[in-house]
């Protein structure tokens, strides 16, 4: 992590994400605080549903109505974007904070050359003449591995393949240098055989560019190799987070626990991390007392009552009455 | 390229051909013309003159040969019911009702793509639902229903606007306009309104619906988080992409203002082609209704033909078919 005397690259404070309905308010994304260092790699996991794309999107402003931020603040190199204005928003995105989606086959406008898509967004976010902007393009289409870029440059997105589609996405997602790099699943649509080369990519460039990222992932092969950090959330809320080795080798939630022993090798661990027993509530349902404690083999009486915290357990954070040191427990049958 | 166009004409030929067959062989159906056009007192010799002279003696595919060989050169016989050649009665009538669906085309479009983009963009505005409320008029009430509205409003009680025919006429030698002087306007506006709410409030809705569609996409999220300004989402990257479908309804709708022109002009007793042919449906003057049909038939491929270009200029996909998707 970064020297700690500055603030971090990103501060998410107690982010509350709710979608008001007939029934009621749900509350998708619960008390989410973490930070990302310059540089850093944070891998975010959790089961489908869990809040993790919720997150992504709020943090670059993007969330989709009805769903809005309730509470809780986000801070970009210490200024603070969750409340900016449209505009001032818009000019963030993109220029700080970039991003990549799932699908490169639909994130990329069938009516536009690439090279046009990035002079776009190149000259918006800077002054940069048509001449000089189209140069930067071709440049950045080598540098993701694009073979001939004068000449693709201006060939239409469905002439490329779908690796080649999301080594565009990721050229357009860095194309201003943006310090964050929000990547959500960007592997997950992909052909097996290339999401290694996507990820490798994704990596060295982020690294060439001095971005941070947000990787959030279901694949956990691929956190165990890029991620500095690893964020686990369970149903809106944020169950574990710390240091790669800690969470991959060493799980102190028994959530983590449960995704960890999901996954039978590292070296082709592509499955999705649903092997727990049972499934995870909706928001409609979520229990009293720990959200988790419906499916944990740990649970015991305090759990049913009480929701944990997130508190420091080592170099982790782990929001777990287990490692409450506080209290007394109060039984136990795990 | 050149393949797209040759395959397009190439179909337009055999479309054309079995269009002529069809309007061929309504002169079989339909009775001896002869009986028609001659007196009760006609001699033989006189009807028999008069079969030879309409060809009518001629085997079956030697007629037809002859047909096809006459209608490539714009000959469409006599009319049965004025003796005059039908040609020249068309290129009378005709350029009443191009400029009539020109008009209403133009309307429809340029009114109606911005009020669809207006809808799409601001969904819940007061201005949007009253859009769509008086679109929902324009759907359902048949079009004789509005111009008769429209006459009484405009002609009768405000009088306003003339109700009836053409005026302003100007005569450029092949063709006679009436958009060149504003009599000739205050007459065609009323039937072109007429004729042209029905697409033009289809056309907002069209729309509206693939702006809303468009907007949902992919990539215009993408297009967000890359900071991209709103202008240039809005009628940069979506306005652009609801634009085939528009294209492939405006087509289709140009010929279904064609095929309702005919009851406008019924309406507004405009003297175009639709009345041309209403008047010889009555008498059966099967010149006039063939060659109507064939030029009808002549239309839609051209507008088809124009369609497909359009697709082309418009969707790089179609361009690029073979270029294929190297990995
Ligand atoms: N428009 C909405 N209205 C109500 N609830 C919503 C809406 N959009 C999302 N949610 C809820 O928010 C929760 C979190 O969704 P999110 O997309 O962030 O999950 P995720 O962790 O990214 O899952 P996945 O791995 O499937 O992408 C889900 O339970 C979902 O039901
Ligand atoms: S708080 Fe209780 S139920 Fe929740 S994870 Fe810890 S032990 Fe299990
Ligand atoms: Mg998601």
């Amino acid at each position: 992590m970064a020297a700690s005397t500055q603030p971090p690259l990103l501060e998410v404070k107690n982010l509350r994400i709710e979608f008001p309905t007939r029934r009621g308010t749900l509350v998708a994304v619960d008390d989410v605080s973490f930070d990302i260092a310059e540089g850093e790699v944070l891998g975010v996991v959790g089961e489908s549903g869990a809040g993790k794309s919720l997150t992504g999107a709020s943090i670059i402003g993007l969330l989709e109505p009805p769903g809005r931020i309730a509470g809780g603040e986000v801070y970009l190199a210490g200024r603070r974007i969750d409340n900016l204005p449209y505009e001032k928003m818009r000019q963030v995105r993109g220029r700080e904070i970039g991003m990549v989606f799932q699908d490169p086959l639909t994130s990329l406008n069938p009516l536009y050359s690439v090279g046009s898509q990035l002079v776009e967004t190149i000259r918006t976010h800077t002054d940069m003449s048509e001449s000089a902007a189209q140069q930067r393009a071709i440049d950045l289409l080598g540098e993701v591995g694009i073979p001939s870029p004068k000449i693709r440059i201006n060939q239409y997105p469905h002439q490329f393949s779908g690796g080649m589609r999301q080594r565009v996405v990721i050229a357009l997602a860095l194309c201003v240098n943006p310090k964050l790099i929000i990547a959500d699943e960007p592997t997950t649509a992909l052909d097996v055989s290339i999401q290694a080369q996507i990820i490798d990519l994704l990596k060295r460039l982020c690294r060439d560019h001095g971005a941070a990222v947000m990787l959030i992932t279901h694949d956990m092969g691929v956190i165990a190799e890029t991620a500095n950090r690893v964020a686990v959330m369970y149903a809106g809320r944020l169950a574990e987070i710390g240091p790669v080795g800690q969470v991959i080798k060493n799980a102190k939630h028994p959530y983590t626990h449960g995704l960890m022993g999901s996954i039978p090798k590292l070296a082709h661990a592509t499955e999705r991390l649903v092997q727990i027993e049972g499934t995870m509530p909706r928001l409609t349902e979520i229990p009293n007392g720990c959200a988790f404690n419906p499916r944990c083999p740990k649970v015991f009486a305090r759990c049913m009552v009480e929701r944990p915290d997130l508190t420091p357990v080592d170099s982790s954070q782990i929001s777990c009455w287990l490692y409450d040191k506080t209290m007394e427990r109060t039984g136990s049958h795990g | 390229m050149l393949a797209f166009i040759v395959q397009r004409l190439f179909q337009a030929i055999v479309v054309m051909f079995v269009v002529a067959l069809i309007s061929f062989t309504m002169f079989q159906f339909v009775g001896d013309p002869v009986n028609n056009m001659v007196g009760q007192e006609a001699t033989t010799e006189q009807r028999d003159a008069l079969r030879e002279r309409l060809g009518l003696n001629d085997t079956i595919p030697v007629q037809f040969a002859h047909y096809v060989m006459n209608a490539v050169q714009g000959e469409f016989g006599l009319s049965y019911r004025m003796g005059k050649p039908v040609q020249e009665l068309i290129a009378e009538r005709m350029p009443a009702t191009m400029e009539l669906v020109a008009v209403s085309a133009l309307m429809a479009l340029l009114i109606g793509v911005p009020m669809g983009v207006y809808t799409g963009l601001h969904r819940n505005s007061w201005l949007s639902r009253g859009f769509l409320t008086i679109s929902l008029v324009g759907i359902s009430l048949p079009t004789f229903v509005i111009g008769i509205l429209m006459i009484l409003a405009f002609g009768v009680w405000l009088g306003w606007l003339p109700t009836f025919g053409r005026g302003g006429v100007v005569d450029l030698g092949v063709w006679k306009t009436s958009l060149m002087t504003a009599q000739g306007w205050s007459h065609i506006i009323m039937p072109a309104t007429t004729l042209a709410l029905f697409q033009l409030t289809l056309i907002m809705r069209l729309v509206r619906a693939e702006m809303l569609e468009v907007l949902r996409t992919d990539y215009i999220k993408f297009a967000r988080a890359r900071g991209l300004r709103d202008r240039a989402i809005n009628y940069g990257h979506a306005l652009k992409n609801t634009l085939v479908p528009v294209i492939t309804i405006m087509g289709l709708q140009i010929g279904s203002l064609l095929a309702f022109s005919i009851i406008t002009e019924t309406v507004f007793a405009w003297p175009g082609m639709g009345l041309l042919f209403l008047q010889g449906i009555q008498f059966v003057d099967i010149p006039v209704m063939s060659s109507y049909l064939v030029l009808m038939a002549l239309f839609f491929v051209i507008i088809n033909l124009t369609v497909d270009l359009l697709y082309y200029a418009v969707d790089p996909r179609l361009r690029s078919e073979h270029v294929g998707a190297g990995h």
